[in-house]
């Protein structure tokens, strides 16, 4: 059963420069217990769409589409009844704990201040679980580390205290917005070890640039280009069998696979490329990728790729 | 923890334990003045006028042979209770309009912000004036003066650490947990404007009580015989130089009082210093 089903969508931001489509009619699905690798380089609307999902874009931006969350469409729902969604039903964990954490305020407070909202705890059984959602995150001396400030804590704990606030009302579906960036290897692979514990309790949309954090944690991937979804498949599958000119590229940028950096950069999106958006980067390219924009096609069992190199 | 570390902060600048104990021992003498002022401040002993420092009057009598001792420590009433009420209005005041108009931003944020403008660029004195010409001279008129016209300074200062505050992901990250905004105005970003409120309304405190000193010596302020260390020093005036002591000690008390609050605010600014670790 699908808990997030993102149809059709599209964001726009109006700016000064003008519109810049930052989603293009993008479509996508989370299964109940599923993680999906949202996978693209900077500016490629990845981390729009994650905002997009809680509704917590900027003013100038524009959302059309559906986005189902058990059946209810949160671009129609009232602002109250969203804020029951958030950190309820979805929640998300950012980039940086450091700027991600209120300064202010302890660890403790924050975890608590989000399990009293949601789950109507008093304030001693709210601190109680804080403890425990701490220990469960293998923090060491969690009694302790709740009356400590973010300062206070070292990178990798900070990092548990975020995500231990993203977990505090039990949500059903965890956005990390690539969790690991700025983190050094060690950090990362023990971030990477808890989003896979996490995997078993809760469905997660993980966006990252790098495929192979991605392929470690997620079941399925979405290759992200331009606004739009150029390949879906399981997360092996991408890897050992990614179609897609641009996932090619991706998989042979990876340092082991010799660093090959894409030719070109990012399209720009308030004058995308007219035809599949890829194209002029494309080693590939044929005469019709300018003129139209491909369609998805189905090279195999949950396999889909925006190319016409495989139609 | 926190408010040991923030003692033990202020506890390292010496400055703000000496404006610290003054103003302790200021509030201590204004609630004990009936207890420990050596004579009634408004009974007048024409037989014992502009005496200097002596045994039966510590700091002389005055012109009308009021013990001016007396009307010292009473006079810490009015300057304290003045200045604490206008700070405390003014404080919490000013910070809600300013959290309202950074967090909200159009047209709340334009009217609330050219509001603080036109208290700016009004004179506090003038306003005083007008107001005593309307509800008679007296300390209420002042009070509503200082009142009208302080809260603009919080609401910009405010204004402008929400502003840059609302931006940082940790309210994005409020945000995404479902919390309101009230919530996250009153619980996530309030804290974070408290240190710069807080050193502002003891430094502002200093200003009130030079300010209702003025207004007082102006004749503006609290009438006689209530004792006012502004309306001392107008009293005295005419007696500078046979019987300095008139002005000398209301001086006096002025400065001291208003220096200790600058001390203390300082020593504040320091101890709420968040890029600031303590030695221990």
């Amino acid at each position: 059963m699908s808990l997030l089903e993102i149809s059709e969508l599209k964001v726009d931001f109006s700016t000064p420069e003008g519109m810049v489509r930052a989603v293009d009619k993008m479509s996508l699905e989370i299964r109940n217990g599923e993680a999906l690798g949202l996978i693209g380089e900077s500016g490629c609307g990845k981390s729009t769409m994650g905002l997009s999902v809680m509704r917590l874009l900027p003013q100038n931006a524009h959302t059309e589409g559906r986005i189902l969350y058990r059946g209810r469409d949160l671009l129609k729902i009232g602002e109250h009844e969203m804020r029951q969604v958030r950190g309820k039903e979805i929640a998300m964990i950012f980039q940086d704990p450091l700027t991600s954490l209120n300064p202010v305020l302890t660890i403790g407070e924050q975890i608590c201040e989000a399990i009293r909202l949601h789950q109507g705890l008093g304030k001693k059984q709210a601190k109680e679980r804080a403890v425990e959602i701490l220990k469960a995150l293998r923090v060491p001396l969690p009694s302790k580390r709740v009356s400590e400030y973010p300062h206070q804590l070292s990178s990798g704990m900070r990092q548990r205290a975020m995500i231990a606030v993203a977990l505090a009302s039990k949500p059903s579906l965890i956005i990390a917005d690539e969790p690991t960036r700025g983190l050094d290897l060690i950090r990362q692979a023990e971030v990477l070890k808890l989003m896979k514990e996490l995997k078993s309790s809760t469905s997660m949309l993980f966006i990252t640039h790098d495929l192979g954090v991605a392929a470690g944690v997620c079941d399925h991937i979405a290759v992200m280009y331009a606004g739009e979804i150029v390949e879906y498949s399981s997360a092996q599958e991408i890897l050992n069998r990614g179609k897609h000119p641009y996932t090619l590229g991706l998989l042979d940028s990876i340092p082991r696979k010799g660093l090959k950096p894409i030719e070109g950069s990012s399209p720009s999106l308030i004058n995308p490329p007219q035809g599949c958006k890829f194209h002029p980067r494309c080693s590939s390219t044929t005469k019709q990728c300018s003129q139209k924009r491909p369609g998805e096609i189905e090279i195999g069992e949950e396999h889909f790729v925006r190319c016409f190199l495989y139609a | 923890m926190r408010r040991l570390e923030f003692f033990l902060r202020l506890k390292e600048r010496k400055i703000a334990l000496v404006g610290m104990a003054i103003i302790a021992l200021l509030i201590l003498v204004a609630i004990l003045a009936p207890f420990i002022s050596p004579h009634d401040p408004v009974e007048q002993n024409l037989g014992q006028r502009l005496l200097g420092p002596g045994k039966q009057y510590p700091l002389g009598t005055d012109n009308l042979g009021r013990c001016v001792l007396s009307r010292i420590i009473y006079g810490a009433r009015t300057s304290l209770s003045l200045g604490i009420i206008v700070v405390g209005v003014t404080t919490v005041g000013g910070t809600i309009l300013g959290l309202i108009a950074g967090y909200r931003g159009g047209i709340v944020d334009q009217i609330i912000m050219r509001l603080v403008d036109i208290m700016f660029a009004f004179p506090a004195i003038i306003l005083a004036i007008a107001l005593a010409g309307v509800l008679g001279p007296g300390l209420s008129g002042i009070l509503l003066a200082m009142v009208i016209v302080g809260w603009a300074g919080y609401a910009r200062v405010v204004r402008g650490s929400v502003l840059s505050i609302k931006e940082k992901e940790y309210i994005e990250a409020a945000r995404a947990l479902g919390f309101s905004d009230q919530h996250i105005m009153v619980h996530h970003i309030l804290p974070n404007v408290m240190a710069p409120i807080i050193v502002m309304a003891t430094l502002s405190l200093a200003f009130i009580i030079l300010m209702v000193a003025g207004l007082g010596f102006l004749g503006l302020g609290a009438q006689p015989p209530t004792p006012d260390w502004g309306k001392m020093l107008t009293e005295g005036r005419p007696f500078m130089r046979t019987a300095p002591q008139l002005t000398v000690f209301p001086g006096l008390a002025i400065m001291v009082t208003a220096m200790a609050f600058i001390f203390l605010s300082e020593g504040l600014r320091e101890a709420l210093n968040p890029r600031r670790e303590v030695a221990r």
